[in-house]
């Protein structure tokens, strides 16, 4: 029964890669936000390995943290979808032009 | 060695349907593909001792987050779904059947090679409920109340976001 911390770090690297993969190239929004829960759940990943090889809880309590903080974005950052999406008829992020004159 | 197989197993599957969720058209397939990733992540923190936070995970992402996902989904109507396919109800039942089976075979079989992962010792970093519930009521009452009011506060600014600003 070994257990090796190496093995869980490069898991949460391979996860936050492809979510920042899919950050960079969906175009739709809600896709791009679920890449995001995939990269902050990468994270997680790497707190409870580390709080496991050092014997402290203390990475357990940040991940659940972290959660309520997750939950919190997706609540906000969903309604902001449902307010650009009555504005603009869509949820293509290339057809987004708020900051432009 | 069996905890090794149960890493490489759910690892397999959590990178696989994260690359589902990137590549997937439809956006209610990468919803679907993203529940089945944090299920292996959660499975993962159990591997890892991190019972609590891995029910945890499940419930508060595999369920709330996901279904405010897909209720925002549908809501939107973002694509035309595709057809339901008709559910092959024998097809279902004889696939759903052989894998109990299967699962009870591969059972006995790594039971009597004594395969099974013997239950984990509760050491210091255990995330039993009981360890974490004492230290989030000591240690960390304050940003317990900080979350909180942080979620206390999306949730009256998603509820201003959302709404129709019929007031104006």
């Amino acid at each position: 029964m070994e257990w090796t911390l190496s093995w869980y770090l490069s898991l949460s690297a391979a996860l936050f890669a492809i979510g920042a993969l899919g950050v960079l190239l969906r175009r739709n929004a809600i896709v791009v936000f679920m890449s995001i829960e995939l990269m902050l759940n990468a994270v997680n990943v790497t707190l409870v390995a580390f709080s496991r090889a050092m014997g402290d809880p203390a990475g357990q309590m940040l991940v659940f943290f972290v959660m309520a903080v997750a939950a919190a974005e997706a609540a906000v950052g969903l309604a902001i979808v449902i307010a650009l999406f009555r504005k603009k008829e869509t949820v293509d992020l290339a057809r987004f032009n708020l900051f432009r004159f | 060695m069996a905890s090794q197989l149960f890493f490489f197993f759910f690892a397999a599957v959590a990178i696989a349907s994260g690359i589902g969720l990137i590549v997937s058209r439809n956006p209610v397939s990468a919803a679907l593909w993203l529940v089945l990733n944090l299920f292996c992540v959660a499975a993962l923190y159990i591997t890892m001792n991190a019972r609590f936070i891995g029910v945890v995970q499940i419930l508060v992402y595999a369920g709330a987050i996901m279904v405010l996902f897909l209720f925002v989904i549908m809501l939107l109507n973002l694509t035309a779904l595709p057809n339901l396919q008709k559910i092959d109800w024998k097809r279902a039942v004889a696939f759903l059947l052989g894998m109990a089976v299967f699962a009870q075979l591969t059972y006995v079989l790594a039971g009597s090679l004594d395969l099974l992962p013997e239950p984990s010792m509760p050491d210091a970093a255990s995330g039993s409920a009981a360890t974490l519930g004492k230290e989030l009521l000591t240690r960390y009452a304050l940003p317990l109340e900080v979350t909180g009011v942080l979620l206390l506060v999306a949730t009256i600014g998603a509820v201003l976001l959302a709404r129709k600003n019929s007031s104006k």
